[in-house]
């Protein structure tokens, strides 16, 4: 079962977010990760959905959104190229050992910290999922407190170069 | 309120009006009391007091079946508004249109688990092609033309409008859109050309073609077009339950109905055929039984306006996406016309050997009264049927000659369905006699509406086939639960006559096979009220042929002759498991 990244333009209206959520729990469809937020249009939010499963289901989710009267354009990311960032807050264990060790695993994801204490460290961090998930298992040996991710958002990549 | 100015409740009214509302099924309570208000001045539209919310949406389900127009139902808030869910989830099912108005609560209440509040926005919006609580005065007119266009094109369906009092009770300017547009609602209703040429190829090449027509034929009035469709091909035409009556009954090319239930020989067909168009039907389970073995060596064409029907339980060869009528105006002039004189002859023999069959004596027979109710209305009824044996038994020996004329619960299956659904149907139609096909469990679950019918001098034909039992469930139970009647007898049914007499209604009681052609001559007569006819027919019969759940054709058992031939197929059922 492959994951597809599904953007979503849905009217931003009382209720819409709740009929695709609805949807994918009522026809036992599941959801990776979901985000939301505005689009180029005020008057339209983008719903970004990792979901996975076969060809079929696939298919049959991106049938069943288009038919909600709310969505105005379905589009399944993964058979374009496309590009996709995910933001994470991880709070980590720390002291006065450990900090600058944390410090440098920070830098060398390009990430920052913003809340620092005695006991602890919060390190922000975007990029792809797996450059997220690497960063997480770098920082789990220290004791990991919370962490917070939006899940993916992305866009099709116009750039037709070679990338 | 400057004088241009309308209340809520007043542009609710000015609506329908627009909308060119003929009736609308209801219910009133507080939280829409303002909108009875205004309703009591209409004179264009009549207003129909039903005796519960769900014998409403029913009715209006009845009525818009039966028309093709939208049905329309109003209810109060919290209580009012879960008793219509039944319906809702009903006419979603099988893509009835219909707008069904929601009172809630005033605005500043909402979410304050006041009284009588319910969130049926949340409750419905699975159930529905659409819904919408109107937030403000000045979307109302809009809101209740969206609802309208969207209940009625496309592949139809229910919408849900949810009104607050208070913004029922402010006011506006009134002006009512000419038209709508949605940016995430645009159905297509033609048909791919390049799709319709591929499907010529296969159909032309075709030497044994069955058409397998649905629901989506009534909805898109598209019988005349399936007629001629099949006339040109030579080919038979197999019909699901929502789709009996697209074809006439009486014609050699029908096979009547297919699937779990349906006839032999449309089964049989439907597995040799070479070619299978699918048109407005949707490869239900009730269908195909095992999808894996369904018509197996057939090319498959796909005619649906619902892109998500194509090849969700079987693959198809070719898929169409349109409306039927305007895919078949542009298909059919391409095809030719197929030799299929062998294939029909098959099909006759098939017709003779495996006839639909019932046994004959002095209990009365389920089977025998929808025959004579056939015969004595020439096929030319609008007959509703409840769920069960008694609408497997209607659907199987009432040939249906006209579409919009069987009318019942086919994907939710919704007991309690054809009594209210005949009262919609009777207001919609009134040249053609109505029936009511009932069983005894499903009558009761409506039976209130005998006050609506009577009030309303509505002429129907309540059917009850009492054999006191819930038969279908019994059936299974027989066939495949070694005869353990857990909880189907209905040993203490009322007197369903008297019944009828206490509401005001002509009530009859029968329990031999010749009373039965008499009183149903003498309901025909009656024409001033609803007549309950309480068949006390034989208790432990079965809904022959039957493709157990999940099985193949090839497993299909067929009218039981016998008693032994009976037990040798309860064996086979057993050795199928």
């Amino acid at each position: 079962m492959k994951k597809h990244t599904i953007s979503i333009l849905v009217e931003n209206k009382f209720g819409a977010l709740n009929r695709i959520v609805g949807l994918f729990s009522a026809r036992g469809y599941n959801i990776d990760s979901i985000s939301v937020g505005t689009s180029e249009d005020d008057s339209v939010a983008r719903v970004t959905i990792v979901s996975k499963g076969d060809d079929d289901i696939i298919e049959q989710i991106i049938k069943q959104l288009n038919k909600l009267v709310d969505v105005t354009k379905v589009v399944d990311l993964t058979y374009d190229s496309f590009v996709e960032r995910e933001l994470v807050l991880v709070k980590v264990s720390a002291n006065r050992n450990t900090r600058p060790e944390l410090m440098q695993i920070s830098e060398i994801f390009r990430s920052k910290i913003i809340d620092i204490s005695q006991r602890s460290i919060t390190i922000e961090a975007t990029g792809s999922e797996q450059k997220v998930d690497a960063m997480i298992k770098m920082l789990a040996p220290f004791g990991i407190k919370e962490i917070a991710r939006t899940g993916r958002v992305a866009l099709k990549r116009e750039f037709e170069g070679a990338v | 309120m400057s004088t241009n100015e309308m209340t809520g409740a007043e542009i609710f009214v000015k609506c329908l009006m627009e909308e060119n509302v003929e009736y609308i099924f209801g219910y009133p309570g507080g939280a829409v009391i303002g909108v009875y208000d205004a309703m009591h001045d209409m004179s264009d539209i009549k207003h129909i007091l039903t005796r519960h919310e769900q014998g409403a949406v029913h009715a209006a389900e009845g009525y818009a079946k039966a028309t093709g127009k939208v049905g329309v139902v109003i209810v109060t808030s919290g209580p009012g508004a879960t008793n219509t869910v039944t319906g809702i989830a009903d006419a979603h099912m099988d893509s009835v249109p219909l707008v069904v108005f929601t009172g809630q609560v005033a605005t500043n209440l909402i979410g304050n688990d006041a009284f009588q509040e319910a969130d049926i926005i949340g409750i419905t919006r699975s159930i529905t092609k659409h819904n919408f609580l109107v937030k403000d005065v000045r979307d109302l007119a809009w809101t209740i033309k969206a609802a309208f266009y969207i209940a009625s094109t496309g592949r139809p369906g229910p919408v849900v409008v949810d009104m607050p009092k208070d913004v029922m009770a402010s006011a506006t300017s009134f002006s009512y859109p000419k038209e709508i547009k949605l940016r995430g609602y645009r159905p297509f209703y033609f048909g791919h050309m390049g799709q319709i040429n591929k499907a010529v190829e296969i159909i032309n090449s075709s030497k044994k073609p069955v058409l397998y027509v649905g629901g989506g034929v009534i909805n898109s009035n598209a019988s005349k077009e399936v007629y001629n469709l099949a006339k040109k091909l030579n080919a038979p035409v197999a019909m699901t339950l929502m789709g009996l009556g697209s074809m006439p009954g009486d014609d050699r090319l029908s096979l009547g109905m297919l699937g779990m239930h349906g006839t032999w020989y449309s089964n049989t067909a439907v597995d040799q055929c070479d070619c299978l168009i699918a048109i407005g039907a949707r490869f239900d389970d009730r269908v195909t039984g095992n999808p894996q073995t369904f018509s197996p060596n057939s090319r498959k064409v796909h005619i649906d306006i619902d892109p998500s029907q194509i090849s969700k339980n079987v693959k198809v060869d070719v898929p169409i996406v349109g409306d039927v009528r305007h895919v078949l105006e542009r298909l059919t002039p391409l095809v030719h016309s197929l030799e299929t004189t062998d294939w029909l002859e098959q099909i006759d023999r098939w017709k003779n050997e495996h006839p639909l069959r019932y046994e004959s004596g002095p209990e009365i027979r389920a089977q025998y009264i929808i025959e004579k109710i056939y015969e004595l209305t020439d096929g030319e009824a609008v007959v509703t049927a409840d769920v069960g044996q008694n609408q497997m038994w209607a659907a199987q020996f009432y040939k249906f000659k006209n579409p919009r004329s069987f009318l019942t619960s086919g994907g939710l299956g919704t007991m309690g369905f054809s009594f209210p659904a005949s009262i919609g149907a009777a207001f919609g139609v009134t040249d053609r006699p109505v029936f009511s096909i009932n069983g005894d469990g499903g009558i009761q679950m409506n039976i209130q509406e005998l006050t609506t019918a009577v009030g309303n001098k509505l002429p129907i034909k309540i059917i009850v086939l009492d054999n006191g039992y819930l038969g279908m469930v019994r059936q299974w139970q027989d066939l495949f639960y070694k005869k353990r009647y857990s909880h189907v007898s209905l040993g203490s049914n009322p007197d369903f006559a008297k019944i009828a007499e206490a509401f005001g209604a002509k009530g009859f009681v029968a329990d031999k096979t010749e009373e039965v052609v008499p009183i149903l001559k003498e309901a025909l007569k009656i024409n001033d009220r609803p007549v309950m006819i309480d068949f006390k027919t034989t208790n432990e019969d079965n809904v022959f042929p039957m493709i157990p759940s999940g099985r193949a054709v090839a497993q299909m058992i067929d009218y039981p002759k016998s008693v032994e031939e009976l037990k040798m197929s309860n064996s086979r059922v057993e050795a199928a498991k």
